[in-house]
């Protein structure tokens, strides 16, 4: 998948001294005070001149640390050389080489722990805006509408099942697609896209670039099937034998919630995070009564929110913006643990989020109609590092409080859908009830079945599911040309 | 796009469909159902499965206009198509020979029960149905109720049709009898409730369905979760049917009053306009079917 950095012909005509010198461009934001009640996209992306501002920061390393630290390899020096060469839609096929979706990882990679973490203009100030580079040729890309269908190659008679439309399906998707191969996506839902329409809400990522991205899929002869889980809807073994499936591809995500199993979640207001963003993004809630999807009203109530990654910030800020009066983020560690996005929680500080560090709910408090009135919890220390290398916190003894609430979001992860797996014979699994795959070739124990994404990994991010997507397509291709592909 | 091929009223507020939906009409179970959507902006709502062909490739429906959702779908006809259905979720009614086996509902429970029933008189059971009903025109269904089961008793709060009284009434004195051993209810949650308690004592297998509010259905959001054991369960895939003696009712009637103002406000929108909502999901169908035909043409 990784290409080696290609050689190319600067385009920047400074000199790295003056280079080094050149401050990173902030990118225009609604403000805070606005954005904090509405769901447009927060971030505004770079203006063509701001873009080409940024790229001439680069200083084009012969060994590029942001390639390296990018999960699927991105040759990042050649876009940013592309984009100074005035070449916007060169630069967006660059980047589509090895990511199916940049306008999507454009606005949600964990750039702080990928590319820019590996970018040297970091070490001493600020990393090149890469995501933000990504996003404005991709942009530029469908907004001008340019974006040309690559040529497929012959076709093969050979058909694939894709099951799950998020990200790691997408990217599978259009490369079977482009080796000829038939492609038919099954989703559960009325909508397709997965987590990036379910999940991550309107203000960071606007459904229509999902919808944009699937609709060239469809354009290039993809096959979408909504309202179909399989598992019940038919099963794995079904679609092979009778419907003529030559092949596989799993990718159905980390769908269930955890709850935190302490008493009173089952009061009027205790929602898990899936539950309160799935009703908000995929239902529209937030546009009731235009919508009829209801919410429990979060308007001039005090929401808290339990939990440290995208999710909780995701929830917290849609709480935010549906009128909440007060809007936590109950945490167990402290802001330097939090797996969140750096810039999400930032852009939850400026918008009013309030944050409370090690604190854990040990009971949630309702009144005589069932409805939550208050959470109750215990404060934490942090003790010995745990096998993640974090250090767990510990309760202290004797340090319970009671806060008054009105909603309370869980976001404390999520474990593996075993629709599919308890439907499949001869599926393995791991203990944790993922299915188990092969790390290069994500071939499953089951012969023509392979599976990626977050079904493999656990929650994960959207570029390493897109990443799973490709291998799978490649190890896919190779076992319907009749090459042995290395089973799990 | 799922077509609707026959709608008729049952009774006041009852309305049954067939809806053309081959994948589902292949592989559903009694005790299953769906979850459907009417609209780009509608929400989703669970039905039973009342009956199924599979040859057809068709599933029936049978719904009680309550609310929003329930009242326009109401509305439809034959012709109609329902936007988005999915199924059949949920697990089956567990079915085997238990010897006499007694099927309590209530209204359009009845519906939801039929199919169970059925397949309780096909696995050998003695079936006694007792179906309720506030009064003789809620009644649904009591034909075909009849046809599978070995004794029907008909009962209405009003005493319009069949025995005054409630269904519990009829069901204690078959449990006095001390031949009971298997009971299903399904109908509202204070009916069920009381043949919970009813049949406790005597330590016969009771299960009943829950209707919770359910999105998905599949297991990823928790919103459909029942107290079961003094545990979190979610209906949607855990169940719908539990054991009865486990059930928290009074956690699943708080739950199932979550929404109440927003459903009110809700009905008294479609109610100043009811015509405006009809044409609303009808040109929602009407452009998913273009975007459809559109999507295959340009691949051509
Ligand atoms: C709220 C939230 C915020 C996030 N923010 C970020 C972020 O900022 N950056 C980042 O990189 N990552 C983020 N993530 C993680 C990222 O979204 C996931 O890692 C990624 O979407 C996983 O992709 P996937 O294709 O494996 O599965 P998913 O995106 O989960 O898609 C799986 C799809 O399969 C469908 N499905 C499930 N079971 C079946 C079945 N039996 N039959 C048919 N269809 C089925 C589901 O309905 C779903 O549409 C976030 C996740 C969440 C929940
Ligand atoms: C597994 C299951 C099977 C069901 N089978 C049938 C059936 O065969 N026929 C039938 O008439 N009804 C059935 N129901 C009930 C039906 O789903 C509700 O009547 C319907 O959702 C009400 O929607 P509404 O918009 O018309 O009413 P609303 O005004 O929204 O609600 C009225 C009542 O319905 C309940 N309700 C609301 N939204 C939902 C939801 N999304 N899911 C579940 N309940 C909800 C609420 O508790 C409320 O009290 C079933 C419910 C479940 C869980
Ligand atoms: S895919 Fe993600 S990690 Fe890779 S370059 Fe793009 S934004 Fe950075
Ligand atoms: S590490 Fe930074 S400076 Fe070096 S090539 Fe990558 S983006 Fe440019
Ligand atoms: S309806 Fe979402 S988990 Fe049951």
């Amino acid at each position: 998948m990784s290409n080696p950095p290609t050689k190319v012909p600067s385009h920047n005509p400074l000199p790295n001294k003056e280079r080094v010198k050149l401050p990173r461009q902030r990118v225009p934001e609604q403000e805070p005070q606005v954005r904090a009640h509405n769901f447009q996209e927060v971030n505004l992306g770079f203006p063509e001149e701001q873009a080409r501002q940024e790229s001439l920061r680069c200083i084009e390393c012969s060994k590029p640390g942001c390639i390296e630290k990018c999960p699927v390899s991105v040759d990042i020096r050649a876009v940013i050389d592309l984009i100074l060469a005035g070449d916007y839609l060169g630069a967006a096929s660059k980047v589509r080489e090895d990511n199916a979706l940049p306008a999507i990882t454009g606005r949600v990679c964990p750039v702080d722990d990928q590319c820019e973490s590996g970018c040297v203009l970091g070490k001493k100030g600020e990393p090149v805006g890469i995501a933000y580079l990504e996003r404005f040729v991709a942009d530029w890309e469908r907004e001008t509408g340019q974006f040309g269908s690559p040529v497929s190659a012959p076709a093969t008679g050979k058909k694939v099942g894709l099951v799950g439309s998020g990200p790691a399906s997408l990217a599978c998707a259009g490369d079977l697609i482009q080796m000829g191969h038939q492609v038919h996506v099954f989703e559960a839902l009325h909508e397709l896209g997965g987590v990036l329409v379910y999940g991550i809400p309107e203000f960071r990522l606007p459904k229509e670039i999902v919808r944009h991205e699937i609709h060239v899929l469809q354009r290039r002869g993809v096959v979408f099937e909504t309202n179909v889980v399989v598992g019940k809807t038919v099963t794995i073994d079904e679609l092979m034998q009778d419907e003529g499936f030559d092949a596989m591809f799993i990718a159905t995500g980390a769908g269930l919630p955890r709850f935190l199993k302490v008493p009173g979640e089952h009061f009027n207001g205790v929602y898990s995070a899936n539950e309160f963003l799935t009703r908000v993004n995929l239902m529209r809630a937030y546009r009731f009564p235009e919508f009829d999807e209801p919410l429990y009203p979060c308007t001039d109530r005090d929401v808290i929110v339990v939990g440290g990654g995208n999710t909780a910030m995701d929830s917290v800020r849609s709480a935010l913006r549906l009128g909440a009066r007060s809007a936590s983020i109950f945490y167990r560690r402290t802001l330097v643990e939090m797996p969140a996005r750096k810039e999400e929680v930032h852009h939850a500080k400026d918008e009013g989020v309030h944050f409370e560090m090690l604190v854990n709910p040990v009971e949630f408090l309702g009144d005589e109609k069932g409805n939550l009135t208050a959470v109750k919890c215990i404060r934490q220390e942090l003790g010995e590092p745990d096998d993640s290398g974090r250090r767990s916190p510990v309760p202290v003894n004797g340090s319970e409080f009671v806060t008054p609430c009105s909603v309370a979001i869980i976001a404390a992860g999520t474990s593996a859908n075993p629709l599919i797996q308890s439907t499949t014979p001869g599926l393995a699994t791991t203990k944790r009830g993922y299915i188990s795959a092969n790390e290069e070739t994500l071939a499953t124990s089951k012969p023509g079945v392979f599976a990626g994404g977050d079904i493999v990994t656990g929650g994960a991010t959207v570029i390493l599911a897109m990443g799973a997507g490709r291998k799978a397509a490649k190890s896919i291709n190779a076992y319907l040309t009749g090459l042995v592909v290395v089973p799990n | 796009m799922f077509e609707i091929v026959e709608a008729r009223t049952l009774a006041r507020g009852i309305k049954l469909f067939v809806i053309e939906a081959p994948r589902i009409a292949r592989k559903q179970k009694p005790g299953q159902f769906v979850i459907l959507r009417l609209d780009d902006r509608g929400e989703r709502i669970p039905l039973t499965i009342a009956d199924a062909d599979a040859t057809a490739g068709t599933v029936t429906i049978v719904v009680q206009a309550i609310g929003k959702t329930t009242m326009l779908l109401s509305m439809l006809e034959a012709g109609d198509s329902i936007l988005d259905m999915v199924g059949p979720l949920g697990k089956p009614s567990e079915i085997e020979n238990f010897g006499t086996a007694v099927v309590v509902s209530g209204s359009v429970g009845t519906a939801m029960a039929y199919p169970t029933a059925r397949e309780l008189k096909r696995a050998g059971n003695k079936v006694i149905s007792i179906v309720g009903a506030r009064s003789k025109d809620l009644l649904v269904l009591e034909e075909e109720v009849r046809a599978v089961s070995d004794e029907t008793y008909v009962v209405t709060d009003d005493g319009s049709y069949g025995d005054k009284g409630l269904v519990t009434d009829k069901l204690k004195e078959l449990v006095a009898a001390g031949q009971v051993n298997y009971v299903l209810a399904v109908g509202p949650v204070p009916m069920m409730r009381a043949v919970a308690n009813l049949t406790a004592p005597s330590k016969i297998k009771t299960m009943v369905s829950l209707n919770s509010i359910m999105v998905d259905g599949t297991g990823m959001c928790g919103g459909c979760r029942v107290l079961v054991n003094d545990s979190s369960q979610f209906a949607c895939v855990d169940g719908p049917e539990f054991d009865a003696t486990q059930v928290n009712f009074e956690v699943l009637m708080q739950r199932n009053n979550m929404y109440r103002e927003q459903e009110r406000a809700s009905i008294e929108r479609l109610q100043a306009d009811p015509e405006a909502e009809l044409k609303r999901i009808r040109d929602s169908v009407h452009s998913h079917e273009c975007a459809a035909e559109a999507a295959a043409v340009s691949h051509e």
